[in-house]
Formats: C-alpha cells, structure tokens, sequence
C-alpha cells in the first residue's frame, strides 16, 4: 500500500531539518501550557468564550460587515471588498497606480500570501518587500513559509547566514544578533524610500472601526511610519462585534502563539492621520477578502474560521512535527490547514484531500485552539466529503468488505476463527496491503480470535 | 469529548462490549474486565452478536460502512443496561464520532441513546459505581499512557486514581505524556512512517522512566508501541489497566 503524500514527506525530511522543528514546537508548546495554567485559574473556560465570541461574529457576519463598513469610512479609512484572490491584488495595484506608487513594504499577513500578492505586484513593475525578519529571508531565498507564525522554521541560522553571503548583505556570518542587524539595517532605508505600506489585521471591531496589529519585530510600525498610504489587507472572518472582545483574544493569542503575555508591539488604528496628527499614512485603504470563506461559512466546517492564526495546533501537533510546513503543499500547514487549505481550495479541493488525513485524530490540537475549534471532527468531515466525492486516497485502506463482516454476527465469528492461519503463515506472505504496512515497522501479535468467547462460555458453565 | 448527558447507574448488571481487538488478540484483557466487574458484584452480560464499534471505517471517511456496523451494533446492545468498553477510543467513538455520523439520520435518537449508557472501563468504575480505591497487591512501578481518545473525558483521571491506590504500586511519569503514540487507526497504516516516528518517541520517554510495566486503558495504542518495542528487539511489558487490576486481587504481576 503506498504511503500517503504527507508521510513520504516525512519520511524525505532531513533530519536536521526535523530537529530543528521538532525543538522549537516542543519548547513554544510547553511554555504556552505553563504561562496560560500558571495566570489563569481555568483556560479552558477563557478558551471556551473565545471560541464563542468568534463563532458569534461568524455567524453574523451579514450584519457585522456592513457594521465594520460605515465605522471605517466613518473614521476616514475607504472600503474595498474582494470576493477573489485576483480581485485582491488589483483592488492593491488600482491604489497603487492611482498613486503612481511603484514601492511598497508589508508587514506579515497571511492572506497576502493565501493571494500570492508580492508575486502579483512583481509581475507589474512593483517592488513589494517583505519586512518580517522571517518572511524576509523566505522571500530572499523564494522560498514559502512553513509555519502561520515562524514562517522559517524550517531554517538553521547556518542556512540563513549562507543567504545574506549570496544577497550581499555582508560576508558569511551566523551570529543571530549580527543576522538581525544586517537585515535591520536594510530595511530601514526600504522603509523610508517606499510609498506604501501593507499590513494584515489580526482583529478589526465592528464596533469602532479599530484594526489590531500584533507584532514582535516593529516592523509593522515602520511600515506605516513614512509612508503616506496605508492598505490593510483583511480576511472578512477577522471581525469581533466589540472593542471589549479584544481582551479575551489577546489575552490567548500571545500566549497561544508565541507564549508571551502579550506581543511587543500591539497597534490599534483608528484610521488615516487627523488634522491634528503631525505624520502617518494621509490616506488608509482597507481591503476585505472573501477568497471563498463565504463557501467555508456555507459548510459545516464553518468552526475553522474562528481561527486567529496563533500556530498552537502546529505547535503541538505531532505529525506537524515529523513533517514540517511544506509537507502540507498550502499556505496554511499543520491541523488548521489541514482543515482550512482544502476549503478554501474550491474546486481544486480533491488535490488537497489528502490533508485531513494527515492525523491520528489525537485531539491534541483541540485541546490547545484559543478558539476551541473542534479540528478533529472538522478533518473527519472532510474526509467523508472527499470519499463522497469519490477522491482516489491510494494509502487508505477500503472499508467495504469489514463493513460487510462487521454488521453479520455470524461471517464475523467465522473470521475470528479463520484468522488463527495467520500464525501460520509467515505475515510477509500474507497479501493483505494493510497488513503489510503494519508488518513493516511492528511486530503483530498471536491471533486469538475467539478465545475470549470461548473462556466466557466455560465460566458461564461452570 | 465528554460524555456529559449519561443515562444514571440503576441496577448492577452491564453489557460488555470487548472490542474486536480483544476478540481477535487480546482475549486475557477481556477476560480481565469481566473478572474486574465480577469482582465489584456486577453482573456482566455479553451479547454474543458483537462486532466492532465502527471506528475504523468513520476513521476512514466512509461514514455510509461505518454507520452500517453502528446500526449493527445499536441492535445488539439494546436494552437500557450501561454499556462498558475496555478501551476509551471505542467508547468515544460510541458516544461521539457516531452521534458526528448520525447527525442527518433519522434513527440518530437510538444511537445517543447508546451513547448516554456507554462507559469506558475506568470511568465507569470511579464515576459510575463510585468506586476510587483498589485492594490487593501489585508490586510494580507503572508507567501509564493516557490515550488519547480520553481528552476531555473523566477516563484518564479514573484510571490513575485505581492505579495510585493499588497497594504496591509507584506511578512513575514520563516526557511529553500528552503526545499521542501514533497508532490513529488506519493512520498507522497510511502514515507508516510518521505514525512509527511518533511511536518510537513514546517509547525513548517511557523507557528513560524506567517502569516494570507500561499500561494504558486501549489495546490499540499498546498493540502499536509493543509491536514496535519487539520489533526493535527490545520489547516492553504491556498490560491493559483491567490486566493490573484483576493481576492486583491476585497477588501481582503475572507474566
């Protein structure tokens, strides 16, 4: 039986590259757990409520829009509305042009990902620079994130060092501070020759327009600190109805993410630059994306999209950890991508069927979601739809002929019987292709089928 | 995860449900449970018509099988006696991955109603009889796997609660115990080498704890780090918590 795509992923993943994952998944995950049950007497309550605002905000989304729609122009900022990822990029390029801007440097958002945005911008003559140190060395070495939060986690210092040699940004050095410093150094002048700055939005109130930033580097302030125009890019499941919901969702998505009490720099925009402000962007565009979340809505895996991006589930996930990022072939890796790239795929959801297999169904990312997502049973959902769909899954194996057994009493006792062959016969030689991907790594033990019925009826007779 | 809405313990007769891993491998587990059951004055029932919980075609995507094998076994366990099962992953799937299956079927009611009267072994001790101690003797320093179908059940805290009462025995913790053993069902056969990965993991941390005996309340997870231990040459002693509670009445350990 082949293997499934992720597991022959896995199976190729250097083992250097492994450790390093591996190592600084375990160490966010264990602080994250110790930081939220150390300051709060129940997280899972706090969890809980998270999960539920979100879920409120989702599922009134019809209302909330409108909502977030008349505060944001009511504080100056203009609204646009992108129903596709095409639609995304130009609604960027037309603000662009209109500016006659050429240069413009983001903040890390990974809906300008999910729209491949920067390749976009490139094809029209834009330079679209990355200012997350991380995000940065991906697009130095046209590479693709594989982590929502640490997009080169992939990456030794070593590799990145080699990196910085070849873009000439000083001779091989693998300090980390040294590293930072070049790349800081760099970018403070990109800042301040470019037109137009880019962000996400972690959050934004229906209730008074604000857009929340949360970042570690600063970067996103700098961003926004010489340029004169501001474009937020924003999926449309980012709103929460109140200002006062920001304190139960921040409190779990530093913790969550990165296990700090809060990120270093927390930003809440009110809008472009007033009269009575000295500098800032004069002008603030804010671009909401749909790029099929109405369909996710549409599902019954609406849950996913409570998400706030923290990278808890990653984190903790452990086939996360054996295969990495890329293994997921998406821009969301890990449990919610497994959940989330499929969807949002469309009609190309059969191509990423096999992501939701990719799970021991542990729970284990259930168990740490800010948000409470129920991702196990999101990925069992998905899973019946791709074999609904008839998706061909080579590595799983058919259920027919069990289902068949297993709902006659009488084949299935014949079976317990007739199972005894196999301690017989050597397991190598018995053609059975689930059997065999069992054999290969583990023993299997004595076929006793029917044993335990037989000592019933002797006790019960005695 | 949790089982909340449970029909009350009236009476103290059950109907057992052994898995069909212990049917086919692990008949001394079953065996186990019934003399564990007999011991606190239950008497137990055993429906002979009993197959399997379904788990593995829901596992699988193909709810339309796996609902087959529920409805099979909605009919056998019938009756308002609690169901109990060695195993807190067939338990789960009892009280929630067919509810998940049935949400559109219209004799979804029979299957909650299972659901309500299914307890796992443990649980259905500590919280259902309200028993939280154990007598007799097991000489042995315990390592115990909290499997992961027992996430946000009572199963995991019941299990420990025995096993610390149990005359004799030491508990002895080990590293990343809430990581799940790679088992997953058919997960172990279409992700061979992410699930042995996991597998062997487990067994550096339970083996840097240096136990006598690595128990868990589900076959599977065992089947899978014991088949891998043997593989590697270097095989651990397995037993089911049923295994060492009814080994405990009997003076200890059995080999």
């Amino acid at each position: 039986m082949p293997s499934q795509p992720i597991d022959q992923f896995a199976r190729e993943l250097s083992p250097e590259t492994r450790a390093s994952v591996y190592q600084s998944t375990k160490t966010t995950h264990e602080k994250r757990t110790k930081l939220l049950f150390d300051q709060f007497a129940d997280p899972n309550r706090l969890r809980t409520l998270a999960g539920e605002i979100k879920q409120h905000a989702i599922e009134n989304l019809d209302t909330l829009l409108p909502q977030v729609e008349a505060r944001l122009t009511g504080n100056g900022a203009k609204v646009h509305w992108a129903s596709t990822a095409q639609g995304a990029c130009e609604a960027v390029l037309r603000i662009m042009q209109a500016r006659g801007a050429t240069k413009l440097v983001k903040a890390k958002t990974m809906v300008s990902e999910e729209i491949e945005l920067a390749h976009f911008l490139e094809g029209h003559g834009i330079e679209a620079l990355e200012t997350d140190l991380g995000e940065f060395i991906v697009q130095i070495d046209h590479d693709h994130p594989s982590h929502i939060v640490r997009p080169i986690i992939h990456k030794n210092r070593r590799e990145i060092a080699r990196s910085f040699e070849r873009e000439g940004l000083g001779a091989y050095d693998d300090d980390p501070g040294t590293i930072t410093r070049r790349a800081r150094h760099y970018l403070r002048h990109k800042y301040l020759a470019a037109d137009v700055g880019l962000t996400g939005a972690n959050f934004v109130s229906a209730e008074s327009g604000r857009i929340v930033l949360v970042t570690n580097e600063g970067n996103s302030r700098f961003c926004l600190a010489a340029t004169k125009c501001h474009i937020a890019l924003v999926g449309i499941e980012k709103i929460v109805p109140r200002d006062r919901d920001l304190a139960v969702l921040l409190n779990l998505l530093g913790r969550s993410g990165t296990a700090q009490e809060l990120t270093v720099y927390t930003e809440f925009i009110g809008g472009p630059k007033s009269a009575a402000q000295p500098d800032g962007p004069e002008e603030m565009h804010v671009i909401f994306v749909d790029n099929g979340r109405t369909e996710v809505l549409a599902s019954e895996c609406r849950e996913i999209l409570r998400c706030i991006r923290c990278g808890a589930c990653l984190n903790v996930c452990p086939v996360y950890r054996q295969a990495s990022g890329h293994a997921y072939r998406s821009v969301y890796p890990g449990p919610v991508g497994a959940v989330l790239s499929p969807l949002l795929a469309g009609e190309r959801f059969p191509q990423l069927a096999d992501l939701p297999k990719a799970s021991s169904l542990c729970g284990a990312c259930n168990e740490v979601c800010p948000v409470n997502i129920p991702i196990p049973d999101l990925l069992l959902r998905l899973r019946q739809r791709a074999k609904e769909e008839n998706v061909p899954s080579p590595g799983t194996p058919p259920m027919g002929a069990w289902a068949l057994l297993a709902s006659q009493p009488t084949a299935w006792r014949a079976a317990l019987a007739g199972g005894r062959l196999m301690n017989h016969v050597p397991t190598k030689l018995i053609p059975v292709p689930a059997l065999q991907a069992w054999a290969a790594q583990r023993e299997l033990p004595a076929w006793r089928g029917g044993e335990f019925r037989k000592w019933l009826r002797q006790r019960r007779s005695r | 995860m949790l089982n909340s809405e449970r029909s009350p313990i009236t009476g103290k007769r059950v109907q057992l449900m052994a898995t069909c891993l212990c049917d086919a491998f692990y008949d001394d587990v079953a065996a186990a449970t019934v003399e564990v059951l007999e011991h606190l004055g239950v008497e137990v029932g055993f429906p002979e018509s009993q197959t399997c919980c379904g788990q593995p075609a829901f596992n699988g995507g193909d709810w339309a099988a796996s609902r087959k094998v529920v409805r099979h076994t909605v009919r056998t366990f019938a009756g308002d006696e609690p169901v109990v099962v060695p195993s807190g992953s067939c338990a789960a799937m009892l009280f929630h991955g067919a509810v998940l299956e049935f949400e559109r079927e219209r004799d979804l009611p029979e299957v909650e109603a299972l659901g309500r009267r299914t307890w796992e072994l443990a649980d259905f001790i500590v919280n259902g009889l309200g028993v939280s101690s154990w007598e007799g003797r097991f000489e042995a320093t315990v390592a115990f796997h909290r499997s992961c179908h027992s996430r946000g059940t009572a199963s995991g805290e019941a299990a420990l609660t025995l096993l610390r009462s149990v005359p004799g025995l030491r508990i002895v913790e080990f590293g990343e115990g809430e990581q799940c053993c790679g088992f997953g069902g058919t997960f172990s056969v279409s992700f061979p080498n992410i699930s042995a990965a996991m597998g062997t993991l487990k067994l550096e941390h339970v083996r840097a704890a240096l136990p006598d005996v690595f128990v868990s309340a589900d076959m599977s997870c065992l089947m899978h780090l014991g088949g891998l231990a043997a593989r590697e040459g270097k095989p651990i002693r397995i037993r089911h918590l049923a295994q060492v509670l009814r080994d405990a009445l009997k003076g200890g350990i059995r080999e």
